[in-house]
């Protein structure tokens, strides 16, 4: 259809969409690959959307038709209108309080008629054109710490919100975008911050607190006798170094705590420390309502990345086959056909498949990074900048989370998982970037 | 365009990159370098279903099947199957209440939980069978699955061919998890010893199963499916209308009988007394009656003709004068004169006869069981100066006695077997601290003093002597279906062991004619069987034993070992019955019967009467029921202190005590008591010592 109206097809970037398609398709094949049992009708499951993948389909046509109108559109109107998306996104999350139903222990999502919605997964997309948008304007200098804080804001009010549906994990993706901010001037020494701030964490986490606090103090004497001269020409340089050690044992005798306790619930702790194997010292502590921990708790969530880790192992070098694979084909991966089917390629296909499966992935994420930077405006830019960080913070997390490098957090692999809400979001997400990447040659505001 | 912080696309590529690479290499270790994982998903999801193949069957000479195999029903319950069913109409079916059903109930949840099968009830009798068959459709979840047991035809042999049983931890442990839980294996006598070859193969069936752990089809379609290969069948050398003869013989008295074939070393029967009916312990009744016969002081599940200890009494002497002629100390013309005993040591040994010239050669010292001959032959032997003194000589004929089986396991192919004892310098010396000479053991020249012997043994040392010196080890099977050169479990029963065909045949010869002339006219006339020449010896043992604290002397053990024809030696035997009198009396008898069954094929009618009159002859010693009777009250007692419920100890209250026993002095002894050995006492401190070791260790 697109090649017969050459004003649509002009100037879209093929390459981007063929690798859509390719990693829709595995999707829907994974998905069938789960929920397919033998002997069933194939006519029935695909198009009378009784099986999930011929659901998958569905929502798949509705992202065609969605795309097909988006790169009907003309690229002004996403730049006008980015604001008034923000809001609206903003508006639709504060709608949640009031109108949330209770499903599998989230606060999240909105429920009307039989269709379900989550603000949270839509916000990324307003939230990616609002910071472009911020980002491109004129009068915005990056190099000020006001733009900075603003930019920033932008980014963190919606996580805020989220974090309060108790969605941490969808409020986590948020964070993604200062990877944006970071190409566009944020200072690295953030980045190098934030970075430390992980390890201290992940210290806390691993080390008895008090002898954590002794080693940071260790350090800081040495470094304070190693630059006794700096600071015998400059006081200033100990008050620094002082600062960061109280900030330091702050965070890591008084925040992580806190955070443990007050903010996270109960099972998200939990999981953080399986995947480290240990206990959670703070579970008396927990005060922060919410799912409980189910009442096997020592092996919930840690069953769920054994079984899957026992799946993707037992794929092999080059997999088990399709359909063949009995971990995944039956049910011992829980939630496998949206969080986890990753396991299903793994299993079914084995190393080779992974990692050519990660290499369509790879070569999307440096494709639009290259979109991004053939871009004339700063807001095609930014936002290419931002699709990239949110696919790739989606990749990232949920692939690390079924081979066991992280926490168990329930986020969507893009355009594979099961899930209309997720498919059609990123969906949409990706057609606006080529729609821009479109225009080019123009310089939006 | 902006060319500001463009190198910073270079960074976030790397990062990308770097994030990509890391998940790839872990990947990599899950996927390529561990190996575990695969094993992992498939134990997650398919469960090997273990199909067990028939076991063999057993087979006498004749081809009969002494056991068989048969088809018997489990109901299993899958509990989440079962719903709405009329439980009142099952129960009453099963024959239990409605408590016992929800019991049972829970029990197959916990067990196997609620979506897998679980035995509900075991081996169903065929009345119970029946009914359910027929209604099985009404209850749904309920099922019954087919499961193969043994069965014995002929209702005997029990204790040859041993039973089956659930492999317990031991088992398990030592076959390197070969054996699973609830695997059945052979637990004793040839079920045990040929369970290699008898279970046959197993067959794996891989089955699919869910994350409930549902069986949901077949895993590849059966690729990796292996069949199951049924059992090989043995070839036995038992007789089994020989062997039924010697139970029925041997019902109501304790002993044990054994014949083995001179020839091939193949035990043509063996007969322990009291014995069990072998189907008792497969069917729907088994746990019940196994209880039954473990708690029987009789005890029906020891098999006395390899576990029995006896002392070997006068059936010893033909050894005894073996040894001597080949040591040259006497010759077949050698006799002595004896009038009543032997008087050359401190204590007198007593004989039965007195007639002057009853024992003026080998042949009639044999034939008339003298006592003096053979105690002073056997002092010959040990204090034979050319050995140098009485502890090397003793040693020297111990060696002889462990060559003819005695005091030494003799390989056998059922478990269990006792190796009888004849003890060493080192025991006599720890018992009489080191001063003791041959008058100190000088019964053991007849077959008393502290030598132990097992049937078994005594049968295979008859053995011996109808070979002339060799044998081959006692066994009963004689070839496995399908033999191949691997099969290795019988190779050991075919190597002739030579021991002492270094004893020439003229002393051979001798002793055979004493024997022949036991039989013909010494203390054996009664087992004469004509046109058969049998040479056999008798025995009479004493017993003592100790009761209530006090020694009390029971009827003399009746013992008897022959072969038989002379010429051509097809059968050898050793019988004894327990505290029934003189070796005449009771173990000739069934000999001589044994004999003529298996040589002539058939009993004369006239013997006919004696296998009932013997059959029907209770002899089972009195003891036993006060035995009977302190077993039972104190584990009464044991089960009152751990219950605290006296409905144990209320039926001891009721019949009262029973007596303890008085001497049973056999009827025939002179009335004057005899003062036993002075060392008597001191043998049995020794070995009731040496039993507890046994039994702490």
């Amino acid at each position: 259809m697109s090649q017969r109206n050459p004003a649509i097809s002009k100037g879209i970037d093929w390459v981007l969409i063929w690798l859509y398609v390719a990693l829709v398709t595995i999707g829907i094949i994974s998905i069938f690959s789960v929920t397919y049992r033998e002997g069933e009708n194939l006519i029935d499951g695909f198009f009378k959307m009784k099986a999930d993948y011929g659901k998958q389909l569905l929502y798949f046509f509705i992202c065609v038709i969605m795309g097909l109108f988006i790169l009907l559109t003309d690229s002004k109107f996403f730049t006008a209108t980015a604001n008034i998306w923000y809001a609206f996104g903003i508006f639709l999350l504060l709608l949640v309080f009031p109108f949330h139903t209770e499903v599998k222990g989230t606060n999240s999502i909105i429920r009307f008629g039989g269709f379900q919605l989550q603000p949270a997964e839509l916000c990324k997309l307003f939230v990616n054109l609002a910071l472009a948008k911020y980002l491109s304007r004129v009068e915005t200098d990056f190099t000020k710490t006001r733009s900075q804080l603003i930019a920033a804001g932008i980014v963190l009010l919606p996580a805020v919100i989220t974090i309060a549906q108790s969605e941490t994990g969808l409020a986590l993706v948020f964070f993604s975008f200062f990877l944006v901010m970071f190409r566009e001037g944020l200072p690295p020494g953030y980045l190098v911050i934030g970075f430390s701030l992980a390890v201290l964490v992940v210290a806390t986490l691993l080390v008895e607190k008090y002898t954590l606090a002794a080693v940071l103090s260790g350090i800081v004497l040495i470094a304070i006798y190693l630059m006794r001269r700096q600071i015998r020409r400059r006081r200033s340089v100990l008050v620094r170094i002082l600062s960061i050690w109280a900030i330091c044992v702050g965070v890591q005798l008084f925040f992580v705590p806190f955070l443990f306790t007050k903010v996270l619930q109960k099972h998200q702790v939990e999981r953080i420390f399986s995947l480290i194997g240990r206990e959670n010292p703070y579970a008396q502590l927990n005060t922060v309502e919410g799912e409980e921990p189910t009442t096997k708790k020592v092996n919930s969530s840690d069953y769920n990345v054994r079984q899957s880790k026992i799946a993707i192992g037992s794929g092999g070098v080059v997999g088990r086959g399709f359909l063949k694979g009995t971990q995944t084909r039956f049910d011992f991966v829980p939630e496998q056909r949206t969080d986890f089917i990753f396991c299903t390629i793994g299993e079914g296909f084995g190393f080779v498949g992974s990692t050519i499966f990660l290499g369509l992935y790879l070569f999307m994420l440096l494709r639009i990074v290259n979109i991004a930077e053939r871009q004339r405006s700063v807001f095609s830019r930014c936002y290419a900048y931002g699709v990239a960080s949110v696919l790739f913070f989606h990749i990232m997390i949920n692939v690390c989370m079924t081979i066991g490098l992280a926490p168990v957090i329930g986020i969507p692999l893009p355009f594979v998982s099961y899930g209309g809400t997720s498919l059609i979001t990123f969906s949409v997400m990706l057609f606006i970037l080529i729609r821009l990447d479109a225009d080019r040659q123009m310089v939006l505001r | 365009m902006s060319v500001f912080n463009q190198s910073r696309s270079n960074i976030i590529r790397l990062i990308f990159l770097g994030l990509f690479l890391i998940m790839i290499l872990q990947l990599f270790n899950l996927q390529v370098i561990s190996d575990n994982y695969r094993e992992l998903a498939m134990n997650n999801a398919v469960f090997r279903k273990v199909v067990y193949p028939n076991r063999g069957i057993i087979f006498d000479r004749k081809g009969k099947a002494i056991l068989n195999n048969t088809i018997m029903y489990d109901l299993v319950v899958t509990p989440y199957e079962v719903k709405n069913i009329d439980t009142q109409s099952l129960c009453s079916s099963l024959q239990i209440d409605t408590t016992e059903f929800r019991k049972r109930m829970l029990e197959a949840r916990f067990k196997n939980g609620p979506y897998r099968p679980s035995i509900f009830e075991d081996l169903l009798t065929p009345e119970m069978h029946a009914r359910l068959d027929e209604n099985i459709w009404k209850f749904p979840g309920f099922a019954l699955v087919e499961r193969p047991v043994r069965v014995y035809p002929f209702n005997a042999a029990a204790h040859i061919m041993g039973y089956v049983g659930e492999a317990d931890s031991g088992i398990i442990k030592k076959s390197k998890s070969f054996y699973q839980l609830g695997d059945y294996v052979g637990r004793s006598g040839l079920e045990a010893f040929y369970e290699p070859v008898l279970m046959g193969q197993r067959g794996i069936k891989n089955l699919i199963k869910d994350n409930k752990n549902r069986l949901v089809g077949s895993y590849e379609k059966g690729k990796y499916d292996t069949a199951a290969i049924a059992g090989r069948n043995l070839q036995t050398y038992i007789d089994i209308e020989l062997q039924q003869l010697a139970e029925k013989l041997m019902t109501n008295k304790v002993g044990a009988v054994v014949a083995i074939d001179p020839k091939t070393g193949g035990i043509i029967a063996m007969a322990s007394g009291p014995t069990y009916n072998p189907n008792d312990l497969t069917g729907p009744n088994k746990q019940k009656n196994y209880g039954k016969l473990v708690l029987d002081v009789t005890g029906p599940l020891l098999n006395r003709a390899i576990q029995g200890l006896y002392e070997p009494g006068s059936t010893f002497k033909p050894l005894g004068a073996l040894v001597a002629l080949d040591e040259g100390v006497i010759t077949p013309s050698y006799g002595v004169g004896c009038a009543g005993a032997y008087y050359g040591c401190a204590r007198p040994v007593k004989c039965e006869h007195k007639n002057p010239g009853h024992a003026a050669n080998l042949r009639l010292s044999i034939a008339n069981s003298c006592n003096s001959y053979y105690s002073q032959i056997y002092r010959m032997t040990v204090d034979n100066p050319k050995l140098g003194g009485t502890k090397k000589g003793y040693e020297h004929w111990k060696e002889y006695l462990n060559a003819f089986g005695l005091g030494q396991r003799i390989a056998l192919d059922i478990p269990g077997s006792d190796k009888g004892s004849v003890p060493d310098t080192s025991v006599y010396n720890k018992v009489y601290r080191g001063s003791w000479n041959s008058c100190t053991n000088l019964t053991l020249g007849i077959g008393q003093d502290m030598m132990q012997s097992t049937p078994l043994q005594l049968a295979n040392a008859m053995c011996i002597i109808a070979n002339k010196g060799y044998y081959y080890a006692p066994h009963f099977v004689e070839k496995i279906e399908n033999e191949t050169k691997s099969d290795t479990l019988l190779s050991n029963f075919r190597v002739k062991h030579e021991v002492l065909t270094q004893i020439s045949d003229e002393a051979y010869e001798a002793v055979i004619s004493g024997m022949q002339d036991v039989v013909e006219r010494g203390t054996a006339r009664a087992a004469m069987v004509p046109g058969i020449n049998i040479c056999a010896k008798t025995g009479t043992a004493e017993k003592y034993r100790i009761i209530d604290r006090r020694r009390i002397k029971l009827k003399n053990n009746s013992m008897f070992v022959c072969f038989a024809p002379r010429e051509n030696p097809r059968i050898a035997m050793a019988v004894v019955v327990e505290n029934s009198g003189f070796g005449s009396t009771w173990a000739a008898p069934i000999a001589s019967l044994m004999i003529e069954k298996y040589l002539n094929d058939t009993l004369r009618a006239e013997r006919l009467k004696e296998v009932d009159r013997i059959s029907s002859a209770s002899l089972v010693p009195g003891y036993f029921t006060r035995l009977q009777y302190i077993e039972d009250s104190t584990r009464a007692q044991r089960w009152f202190k751990i219950t605290n419920d006296s409905i144990y100890l209320k039926k001891f209250f009721q019949r009262g005590r029973v007596e303890s026993p008085k001497d049973e002095p056999d009827p025939s002894e002179k009335k004057k008591r005899r003062v036993p050995h002075d060392n008597a006492m001191l043998q049995e401190r020794y070995y009731s010592r040496k039993r507890l070791n046994q039994l702490q260790s």
